[in-house]
């Protein structure tokens, strides 16, 4: 098979899955998770073995994995779709094949294959555990199985199809689409459990949120269309039409064309990836099934939007205005997010935050031009991420085993405060989630955490952009403080409740794609090391900034090395990560935390200030306004003037037309007429022979009189 | 020879008288006798036109004799009527068999 070939196939099976499990195996649970994942293992094959050949290319950048075919006629031209391996999307496909694969077999685990189905469980709810009784009489309650079970495995599967077909699109085109899919699967996972209002709520925000920003990016699409003809992106990056974009004023703000372009398509992102902000949906989502669909939108889908940003790298950095607005969005929110993941004690909003702040990272990094850095932040970001979010779904896991155990279902198994001392309990899950936690603090050296975010601050430093350096040191400070934090809170000193004390290691489901994904946490870094770097740099070669840079047209230069950033990275994670400990190792409750200011626990009040600036305008303007002025006074009034206007108008044309005119002059008249004409020959009917005879005979003479006169005279 | 007019003279005096009582005469059979009177009127035209005009054209003569066989039949027809209508009303005066009046 060729490679073409089997990159158009590699989105295929997980969609398959989908209409499988929804028009047949919906009521097999077994059979539907083993579609569900084996499509998952499919795509995953086709991406690896795409992924090697693609390695095997010396430069893939030049000369990618490309096909296209004509999809729309449009006038004369048409739209095409196609599939495009360039770098950019080799690396990005690898790491989207192993999270997803990681995700469909942690699922089974985490919605409780194999056990009995609930005492009282809904569907729309989640499973609330089942009793047993066992060989010697004593009764359990043990977890229980998921009631729609088979539906998550059809959702996630839409799900990866939706990624898969983003990832190899080569057109901007089909990866909205797939982008598109992803937000119609983030609003089901999200609103899964739809029994719960909060789920609900949760999903029609990220729906509604993510939505202003694609309707921006769909803008920006329309107008890239307009402005070239085409939406493929090896036809865009070419310079003359580059050329072209950066001179053609746009007309708003002073921006060129692809200022505004980039700028459009960068609001998506925003939306997507949940920058402020348009950050609000993100922490809402983890009402999803914990934390699977957690670790779909916080991993996985907001990398979509990073992506699509990377992909639009070449349009985005033709305008420095943009650039800098880029810039200045993602290392606010790198930061505005990470003070808000501080005071936060549910296990999965820390995490939440913690992306909204990584993404900032990635969105900051290409705003001063680190390209090579963004990408390698995603990547490993994805890995460390996913793993964290297992680990917390395993976690949470645990803790609800011990719920059930204690039978207290007051206590809730997300509350980081209600932890503790979880390491001699889930020892895989804590290990891993430590590999996890200190990842993404940057732990010096071993962690891919490290080296990616390292090369950020280096980049922005080198690149002369101190205040973005700053901010982003900061961020990553706090980083490595609230990461040690949850890792104290929640692993570290002693149980703190009953439930932690009989929480439980998950099945190996769960555990073995937290093993896989530690590993890459760790190993990942190892491909990007600057070859600068003191001792180890040059030990192996810096093949990721090679390879990924090929993408572009301009190789990027990495940056020279200078100790102060390394330094800097080196100071606020370990300083991070050791004032974390030091500050939560004896903590035993919420009071005790200094940092739950009001403040940041309610996010800066963001939210609350979303409802007052919009969503309560809104109810008012369609309730009051539209609903109550419009509807029913302005429009129901014309209409309610219209009503017995036209009423009257038919009751004076039927008085004083159809009545007098047509019924009693045409209608009884012609009929009187006839009865009268008809009353009145009558008489002639004598019925004697004799005096028809003598009428005819005169009649006969009359008109034989009248025709002689006529015809012989005249003649 | 005598002249044709004379032949039309004679048949539109006949064909008067015939007229006359078909509308004067009371009795349904001189009625009848009427119609018969002004048949035969026509007959007399039919055959003058002939003798006065094309010889060897036989259509008048056919004509005539075609007439006849319809008047017989007419008289059979127009008598049994008239004895069936006897039979019934018990009367043969026209003027009261005004049945078919409104």
């Amino acid at each position: 098979m060729t490679t073409e070939t089997l990159i158009w196939l590699i989105p295929l099976p997980p969609v398959l899955a989908f209409f499988l499990i929804v028009l047949f195996t919906n009521k097999n649970k077994a059979l539907s998770h083993s579609v569900a994942v084996g499509a998952a293992f499919l795509s995953w094959l086709g991406s690896m073995i795409v992924f090697v050949r693609a390695l095997g290319v010396e430069h893939l950048g030049e000369h990618p994995f490309a096909s296209s075919i004509n999809w729309l006629p449009t006038g004369e031209t048409w739209l095409k779709i196609g599939v495009l391996i360039d770098p950019l999307s080799a690396a990005t496909l690898f790491f989207v094949a192993w999270t997803v694969l990681m995700i469909f077999i942690y699922s089974v685990g985490y919605h409780n294959y194999g056990q009995p189905a609930g005492d009282h469980d809904h569907a729309g709810l989640p499973p609330h555990g089942a009793t047993v009784t066992d060989d010697l009489g004593h009764k359990h309650t043990v977890l229980s199985v998921e009631p729609m079970y088979s539906r998550f495995f059809a959702f996630i599967g839409l799900f990866a199809f939706g990624m898969y077909a983003l990832v190899v699109s080569d057109n901007l085109l089909t990866l909205f689409v797939g982008w598109e899919i992803m937000g119609l699967c983030s609003y089901l996972l999200i609103g899964f459990w739809y029994g719960k209002s909060s789920a609900r709520n949760a999903a029609v925000k990220a729906f509604m949120t993510t939505r202003i920003g694609d309707v921006f990016m769909l803008l920006g699409i329309t107008f890239l269309y307009y402005a070239t003809g085409t939406l493929s992106y090896r036809e865009i990056f070419t310079e003359e039409v580059l050329h072209t974009l950066a001179t053609v004023p746009s007309g708003v703000f002073g921006l060129s064309a692809a200022g505004l372009i980039a700028l459009l398509l960068f609001i998506g992102t925003i939306g997507k990836s949940a920058q402020f902000p348009l950050h609000v949906w993100l922490p809402d989502a983890m009402e999803g099934p914990t934390p699977v669909s957690a670790m779909i939108h916080a991993a996985t889908m907001v990398s979509a939007g990073v992506f699509a940003v990377i992909r639009m790298f070449p349009l985005l950095s033709l305008d420095p205005k943009t650039m800098t607005i880029v810039a200045f969005i993602g290392a606010f929110t790198a930061i505005f997010a990470a003070t808000i993941a501080v005071a936060q004690n549910d296990i999965k909003r820390v995490l939440a935050y913690s992306t909204i702040s990584q993404l900032g990272f990635m969105i900051a990094a290409l705003g001063v031009g680190a390209y090579v850095a963004a990408v390698f932040h995603l990547i490993t970001h994805a890995f460390f991420k996913a793993l964290l979010f297992l680990g917390s779904g395993s976690v949470i896991h645990g803790m609800e085993h011990g719920v059930l155990h204690t039978g207290n279902h007051k206590v809730d198994p997300q509350d980081m405060f209600n932890m503790g001392g979880l390491r001699k309990k889930m020892p895989i899950t804590f290990w891993t989630f430590l590999i996890g936690g200190f990842a993404l603090s940057g732990f010096p050296i071993i962690t891919a955490g490290f080296w990616s975010k390292d090369e950020i601050l280096a980049d922005a430093f080198g690149h002369g952009h101190l205040a973005v350096f700053i901010t982003l040191a900061i961020a990553a400070f706090m980083t490595a403080f609230y990461t040690m934090r949850q890792i104290t809170l929640t692993f570290l000193g002693e149980p703190r409740t009953k439930e932690a004390e009989h929480a439980h290691e998950t099945p190996w489901t769960m555990t073995a794609p937290l093993v896989i994904l530690a590993f890459f946490a760790v190993t990942y870094g190892w491909v990007g090391i600057p070859e600068h770097f003191p001792i180890l740099g040059g030990l192996v070669p810096n093949w990721f900034h090679e390879f990924v840079g090929g993408t572009l047209a301009e190789h990027p230069e990495a940056v020279e090395f200078n100790i102060i950033p390394l330094a800097t990275s080196l100071f606020v994670a370990l300083g991070g990560l050791f004032f974390g400990w030091l500050t939560y190792r004896n903590v035993q409750s919420a009071e005790q935390d200094k940092l739950q200011i009001p403040l940041l626990r309610n996010k800066y009040y963001f939210d609350e200030a979303y409802d007052f600036l919009f969503i309560k305008p809104l109810t008012w303007f369609s309730e009051v306004f539209v609903s109550r002025w419009m509807d029913k006074s302005f429009i129901d009034g014309i209409l309610h003037i219209f009503g017995p206007a036209t009423g009257g108008l038919g009751s004076f044309i039927r008085d004083k037309f159809d009545v007098p005119v047509v019924n009693q002059f045409f209608g009884d008249g012609s009929a009187d007429a006839t009865y009268w004409i008809g009353k009145n020959l009558r008489p002639i009917q004598t019925g004697r022979i004799q005096q028809y005879l003598i009428l005819s005979l005169i009649i006969l003479v009359v008109i034989g009189g009248l025709l002689f006169a006529l015809l012989v005279r005249s003649a | 020879m005598i002249p044709l007019s004379w032949y039309l003279i004679l048949a539109a005096g006949l064909f008067s008288i015939g007229l006359f009582g078909v509308l004067a005469r009371r009795n349904a059979v001189a009625i009848l006798l009427g119609v018969e009177l002004m048949l035969n009127a026509v007959n007399i035209n039919l055959v003058a036109f002939w003798r006065y005009g094309d010889v060897a054209q036989m259509a008048g003569q056919v004509f005539a004799i075609i007439v006849f066989a319809v008047a017989a039949a007419e008289v059979a027809v127009g008598l049994a009527l008239v004895i069936s209508v006897y039979r019934r009303r018990n009367t043969v005066v026209a003027e009261e068999l005004d049945l078919l009046k409104w």
